[in-house]
C-alpha cells in the first residue's frame, strides 16, 4: 500500500525529515508517536503534498503509483487522506457544498458513479449522526466557528464520505475531551477493516486506548528510531521520550 | 465643453417635461455646463476613467417594444414600474398606488415636496451628473409613505437598456419616509446584451423623518457595453434606520455614490456592497457617510473580487463633525484579485472632529489564502474550483446576511454565473 523509503523533506532551509522509512499494508493500523518537533506533522504534510515542504531525498509509493509526483488533489484521488490537525476555516462556503464538491471529485477520479444530491444528503446526514455533529453544521460555512472538538468530527466525517484506502490522522487526538476522544475513535474503529490502512500520529499514548494500532513507532529527530507493537506506546508513557534518546545514543 | 456635454444639453432641450421643473432643469443644465470635466487630478475622479465618456455620441432616448419577460428579476410581490432606455413603460408597469407617483403627473401637493427636496442631497454643484441628472429631470417617480404608514410590497424599480444605438437613460427617484414610515425598493438596472451601451444616469434621494426605516437595494446587473452614473443619497432623521446593499457586476463603467447623513440622533445606517468586475470592467463606488449628530451609528463593508484586467475603486468616506459624540462607524473595504493584471485602488478617508467616538475602518487587497486552497485540494477538489469555491464564499457571506431572501435567490444563481459555478451545487444549499 505505502512504502516511505529514505525520506528527507524541508521547510525553508530546515532538514525536517531525515531518512524516514515506513512500510504500511492493507489493513494496517500504524501509530506514530513521538517528542514535539520530531518531524510528526511534516510526515502528514508531505504525504498529503504541501507545497512549502521540499523533498530533498528519498522516494514514497502509494498504490504503485510514485506519489511525491502527484499534485494535492491527485493524491486525494488515488485514496489518500489526511486528517489537519488544525482544519481550516473557510467562511461562506457552506459544509454540505465543500463535502459534495470533495465527493464528486474523488469519485469521479476514481471511476465511481456521480451521487445524486438526494443520495448524498442521506450519506452525509448519517454521517454526521456517527461523528455526533449536529445537522446544523452541514449548513454552516467549512469549519467556521466549529470548536476544536466539531472541526476534528468534521474531518472524520469528511474520511467517512471520501472512503480512502489511506487514512493520515495528524494529531487527531490533541485539545480533544474524552467525548470527543471516543466519537473520534469509533469513527475510525467502524472504517477498519482488511483493506483499509491508517497512519496515527500522537502525541499522547491515550488516543492509542481507543484506536488499537497494530504497530508502534518512534519519530525522533526525522527518523523511525524505534519500532514494536501497541506495548511500546505504553512503555513510552511509563518511561517518558527521554529514555528513547539515551537509547538511540 | 466635450462632445457628450453638448450633447446632452442638446437632447435635455428637446425634452418636454413639464413647466414647474423648468428651474431646476435650467438650474443642471447650467451647472452641468460650467462644471469642467473631471481629469486624473479631480480629486474624486482620480482613479476613474472618464475619456471614453467625454466622447461618447448619444442619440435621444427611444422606447422599443422590447421583450421585458425575459429579464431575470427577483421573485417576490412588488409594485414594478419599467423604464425602458430611461422612459417609464406603462404596459409593463403595475397599476401604482397613491404612494408612487410618476414625476411628470404630480399634482399640485407633490409638486411642491419634489420642488421641495429633489436636488437637495444630491447637490448638482458637487456632482456632475447629478447635474446631468438634473438637467434632463423629466423620467422617474416620487415614492411618498405618510407618517406611520407603510407600503405592503416593495418598490421595485428596473431599468433597461436596449437597442443598437447609444442612448441616453436619464432617470430620478425622490422617496420621502414621513416619521415612522417604511419602504423597502429594489431598483435594478439590466441590458439586453454586452452590445449595448447606453449611459445610464440615474440618481435616487431618499428623505428619512424620525423613526423611519429603509431597504434599499441597488442592483447593476449591466452587460458589459454600459456606462453607468448614480447616486444613493439619504438623510436619515432622528432614529431612522438605512439598511442598504449595493451589487454591482462590471461594465465599461459603472459609478455609484452613495451619500448618507444623519441630521437626527439615534439613527443607524448599514451598508453593504458586492463588487465582482472582469474582463475589461471599471466598477467604482464612492461613499460619504456624514455623521453630523450624536449617538449615530454606521456599518458598512464592502467587498469585491476583481479578475482579468478589470478594475475597481473604492473611496469609503466617514466625516464625524464636531457635534456628532458618541459616534460608532465602521467600515470595512476587502478585495480579492484574481489575476496579475486585476487592478483595485480603495482608499478609507476619515475625518474625525469630535473627540468621544469610536471608528473603525479597514482595507485589505489580497489574493486567494494558500492554506485554505490547499485544504480543498486534499480534499480531491482541483486547484481551479477551489479557487472559485473560495471567491464564492468571500462573497457569498454578504449575500446571506441580505435581509430579503427573495434577493438572495435571486442573486445567488448570478454570482455563480459570473463565477462559472454548477447551479446545483447551489440548490443543494436551499
Amino acid at each position: 500500500m505505502l512504502t516511505i523509503d529514505k525520506l528527507c523533506a524541508r521547510v525553508e532551509e530546515k532538514e525536517i525529515l531525515k531518512g524516514l522509512n515506513l512500510t504500511v499494508k492493507p489493513g494496517e493500523v500504524h501509530a506514530i508517536m513521538g517528542p514535539n518537533g520530531a518531524g510528526k506533522s511534516t510526515l502528514g504534510s508531505v504525504l498529503a503534498g504541501r507545497e512549502a515542504f521540499e523533498v530533498t531525498g528519498g522516494s514514497v509509493t502509494f498504490n504503485q503509483q510514485n506519489l511525491l509526483e502527484l499534485d494535492v488533489e491527485a493524491r486525494a484521488h488515488l485514496g489518500l487522506f489526511l486528517a489537519f490537525q488544525y482544519p481550516v476555516e473557510i467562511p461562506g462556503v457552506s459544509n454540505m457544498e465543500f463535502l459534495k464538491a470533495s465527493v464528486d471529485a474523488v469519485r469521479k477520479a476514481q471511476d465511481k458513479s456521480e451521487l445524486s444530491s438526494v443520495e448524498f444528503m442521506k450519506m452525509a446526514r448519517e454521517a454526521s449522526k456517527q461523528v455526533k455533529l449536529d445537522q446544523a453544521f452541514l449548513k454552516r460555512g467549512v469549519n467556521e466557528g466549529f470548536s476544536g472538538g466539531e472541526k476534528k468530527r468534521n474531518e472524520i466525517l469528511q474520511m467517512m464520505l471520501l472512503e480512502p484506502s489511506l487514512c493520515i490522522l495528524d494529531e487527531t487526538d490533541s485539545g480533544l475531551d474524552i467525548d470527543a476522544l471516543q466519537t473520534v475513535a469509533d469513527g475510525v474503529n467502524a472504517m477498519r477493516d482488511t483493506e483499509r490502512s491508517f497512519i496515527v500520529v500522537t502525541h499522547y499514548q491515550r488516543l492509542l486506548d481507543y484506536i488499537v494500532p497494530d504497530y508502534v513507532h518512534v519519530l525522533a529527530d526525522g527518523k523511525i528510531v524505534k519500532s514494536g507493537d501497541k506495548s511500546l506506546a505504553k512503555e513510552l508513557e511509563a518511561k517518558g521520550y527521554g529514555w528513547l534518546e539515551g537509547e538511540v545514543a | 465643453m466635450g462632445v457628450l456635454q453638448t450633447r446632452v444639453l442638446e437632447l435635455a432641450e428637446q425634452q418636454s417635461a413639464p413647466d414647474w421643473l423648468s428651474g431646476l432643469r435650467e438650474q443642471g443644465a447650467e451647472r452641468f455646463a460650467a462644471t469642467p470635466w473631471p481629469t486624473r487630478r479631480t480629486e474624486h475622479w482620480k482613479y476613474t476613467p472618464l475619456a471614453g465618456l467625454a466622447k461618447k455620441v448619444l442619440t435621444p432616448s427611444e422606447t422599443s417594444s422590447v421583450d421585458f419577460q425575459s429579464v431575470a428579476s427577483v421573485q417576490s410581490p412588488a409594485y414594478r414600474l419599467v423604464f425602458v432606455n430611461g422612459v417609464f413603460a406603462e404596459s409593463l408597469s403595475d397599476s401604482l398606488p397613491a404612494e408612487i407617483t410618476l414625476l411628470a403627473s404630480a399634482n399640485a401637493e407633490q409638486s411642491a415636496l419634489i420642488q421641495q427636496h429633489l436636488g437637495r442631497l444630491a447637490d448638482s454643484r458637487e456632482h456632475l451628473f447629478a447635474a446631468l441628472s438634473e438637467s434632463t429631470l423629466e423620467q422617474g417617480a416620487l415614492i411618498y409613505v405618510q407618517a406611520g404608514q407603510q407600503l405592503d410590497k416593495p418598490i421595485y424599480l428596473l431599468n433597461y437598456s436596449t437597442g443598437d444605438a447609444a442612448q441616453l437613460s436619464s432617470t430620478r427617484h425622490l422617496v420621502v419616509l414621513g416619521e415612522g414610515a417604511e419602504a423597502e425598493i429594489i431598483e435594478q438596472f439590466n441590458t439586453d446584451s454586452d452590445q449595448q451601451n447606453n449611459l445610464v444616469a440615474s440618481y435616487t434621494e431618499i428623505v428619512m423623518a424620525a423613526n423611519a426605516k429603509c431597504k434599499h437595494y441597488r442592483l447593476n446587473l449591466e452587460g458589459e457595453g454600459i456606462t453607468h452614473v448614480g447616486g444613493v443619497f439619504v438623510e436619515l432623521g432622528r432614529d431612522a434606520q438605512f439598511n442598504g446593499f449595493a451589487f454591482a457586476k462590471g461594465a465599461e463603467l459603472i459609478r455609484n455614490d452613495y451619500v448618507l447623513t444623519h441630521r437626527g440622533s439615534g439613527a443607524h445606517v448599514d451598508l453593504n456592497g458586492v463588487y465582482l468586475p472582469r474582463g475589461k470592467q471599471v466598477v467604482d463606488y464612492h461613499t460619504n457617510i456624514q455623521h453630523c449628530v450624536p449617538h449615530c451609528t454606521s456599518s458598512e463593508v464592502f467587498r469585491g473580487i476583481i479578475g482579468d484586467r478589470a478594475k475597481a475603486v473604492f473611496n469609503g468616506r466617514i466625516h464625524i463633525h464636531q457635534d456628532a459624540q458618541k459616534t460608532l462607524a465602521e467600515l470595512s473595504n476587502k478585495n480579492l484579485l484574481t489575476s496579475n493584471k486585476a487592478e483595485v485602488d480603495t482608499k478609507p478617508e476619515l475625518e474625525i472632529y469630535a473627540d468621544d467616538v469610536r471608528c473603525a475602518h479597514g482595507a485589505t487587497v489580497a489574493q486567494l489564502d494558500d492554506e485554505s486552497l490547499y485544504y480543498l485540494q486534499t480534499r480531491g477538489i482541483d486547484k481551479d474550483q477551489a479557487q472559485i469555491m473560495i471567491s464564492f464564499g468571500f462573497i457569498n457571506e454578504l449575500i446571506q446576511g441580505i435581509e430579503n431572501s427573495a434577493v438572495v435567490d435571486f442573486l445567488l444563481p448570478i454570482i455563480a454565473q459570473q463565477f462559472g459555478r454548477s447551479e446545483s451545487l447551489l440548490q443543494m444549499e436551499a
